[in-house]
């Protein structure tokens, strides 16, 4: 436990002064703006948005630079942010079926109506450090081909018309969609909680998780049916206004995972889905929060729940990396009340060992059987 | 109002001469956050994905025209000014500058579009497969 402590006031200030002089670095280099890591450093920005929870392109990368670059920290910043602010409501929700797509990709059809498009992705590199860069050489312009302007449905859609694959319910319209930051996490909760757990959640502990399922614990046959990544436009049914009104656009990625089939007696089988999305470009994000969903679902799909990544409360308890860092960081805090009882404590029963063995040596040694 | 969402302020910069006297703030720019949704598996029942900041302004005109502007991010001059597009464009008299003055966004919009577009078509991949496959 950890109790209040007095004093350190001007300690605390010279170290906050000392960390803005280590923040800025060597001052013979220039500073680095926020706008700056806005525009180069933007799949950080995008992390620090989605894990945040907030979509804001300015504030994500300004958090970076006052967190010197320490991901979780950004989005803490973030987080405490966003709490000052009052909600004005919540959007319609955005139809990725409509997205300005930047890039597309399945892994389970390679002939898709509107096609395959890689869009800026570092798949098919070597992943060879790129010395040009610490040159500054120029960048060639980007190549164009002509647009057609054909239609990019879901590939899950796809299936879905051939009744290949579940179909997602629409749900009730006038049901309250849950919020887990307006009521605390309720056990087992409903896939719509568990999403906006896992949107939030930290990337690295989906990622670990998402491939623990792939190496067997809790094995879902996952195939990437369709990662997307664009623009979709955002509305509000803005209360003064009194009907929705386009807010602009946000960046977004999805992924859908195609999974094992699933049927019963009366119902032929189909193929199963987990569910992926995040704000910016979060490819690795989606992919893992689409298998871990998918795990999720374990025990509504009748599957047997044995591996971490099928454990509910295992999962949605542990994935928030605020939450994470603030109780395993809290144990640098001044414990010392604490600590001084263990140490009374173990004082204590060594004293005690001690003088049982120093008053009875010899009464030991006859009850040797008795002892153990 | 779309227009004038992706507007940046200094786009929207011109209304201001249009509006002329006696424009009432009915509610001065106010920065906040709206719940942006998903829907699970891209059409099914909403979930709450994450907020995002929105910045919100309501004005009314010297004719009596009310206009809201509600923006994405934190520009409070950007807020005010969307509100002002709304309630120009809203007024008959008004109406064809205000079309003047986002003339541009669209266009500029367009342009930005088309170039997303082509750059995103030109690393269009037509895979086939080897060996297994029956390309």
């Amino acid at each position: 436990m950890y109790v209040a402590v007095k004093g350190g006031e001007r300690a605390i200030d010279n170290a906050h002064r000392l960390l803005a002089t280590k923040r800025r670095g060597d001052p013979a280099v220039p500073e680095v703006a926020h706008a700056q890591i806005r525009e180069q450093l933007t799949l950080a920005v995008d992390r620090v948005m989605t894990e945040g929870s907030l979509y804001d392109r300015d504030l994500a990368a300004l958090a970076i630079k006052q967190a010197r670059g320490d991901l979780v920290e950004a989005a803490f910043l973030v987080r405490a942010f966003r709490t000052t602010l009052p909600r004005f409501g919540a959007s319609e929700p955005v139809d990725t079926g409509a997205m300005q797509v930047a890039r597309r990709v399945s892994a389970a059809f390679k002939d898709i109506p509107g096609g395959q498009v890689l869009g800026p992705t570092f798949d098919y590199t070597h992943r060879l450090i790129d010395f040009l860069l610490e040159a500054g050489a120029d960048i060639a312009e980007p190549a164009t081909a002509p647009a057609d302007d054909a239609p990019m449905p879901r590939v899950t859609d796809l299936l879905g018309n051939d009744d290949l694959i579940e179909r997602n319910p629409p749900g009730d319209p006038d049901a309250p969609v849950g919020d887990l930051t307006r009521e605390p996490l309720d056990l087992p909760a409903d896939r719509d909680l568990r999403l906006q757990n896992l949107a939030r959640g930290d990337e690295g502990f989906l990622l670990a998780l998402g491939y623990s399922t792939q190496r067997g614990f809790g094995r879902t046959h996952p195939f990437a049916g369709e990662i997307r990544l664009g623009e979709v436009e955002l509305e509000f049914v803005a209360e003064d206004a009194g009907f929705a009104v386009p807010l602009g656009t946000i960046e977004l990625t999805e992924c859908q995972m195609i999974n094992q089939f699933k049927g019963s007696a009366t119902e032929p089988p189909r193929f199963t889905r987990g569910y992926g999305l995040a704000f910016g470009h979060c490819e690795r994000r989606t992919m893992a929060m689409a298998l871990v969903d998918r795990s999720l679902r374990a025990r509504e799909l009748g599957e047997e729940a044995k591996a971490p990544a099928q454990d509910e409360e295992f999962v949605l308890m542990h994935s928030d990396n605020v939450q994470a860092t603030g109780f395993v960081e809290h144990l640098k805090l001044p414990h010392y009340v604490d600590f001084q009882a263990e140490l009374a404590l173990i004082r204590q029963m060594r004293r005690e060992i001690a003088e049982r063995q120093n008053v009875a040596p010899r009464e030991q040694q006859a009850l040797p059987e008795a002892a153990e | 109002m779309a227009l004038a969402a992706r507007a940046t302020a200094a786009e929207l910069a011109p209304l201001e001469t249009l509006a002329g006297p006696g424009i009432r703030m009915l509610r001065a720019p106010e920065i906040g956050l709206v719940m942006v949704r998903g829907r699970i598996g891209g059409d099914g029942a909403p979930f709450n994905l994450g907020e995002a900041t929105v910045t919100r302004a309501a004005v009314s005109l010297a004719t009596g025209e009310t206009g809201f502007g509600h923006v994405l991010g934190r520009d409070r001059d950007k807020a005010r000014l969307a509100a002002l597009a709304d309630a120009l464009w809203q007024a008959p008299t008004t109406r064809e500058a205000a079309e003047g003055v986002l003339a541009p966004v669209r266009a500029r919009l367009a342009a930005e579009a088309t170039l997303a577009k082509t750059r995103a078509a030109a690393t269009r991949v037509d895979f086939f497969t080897m060996v297994r496959g029956d390309n």
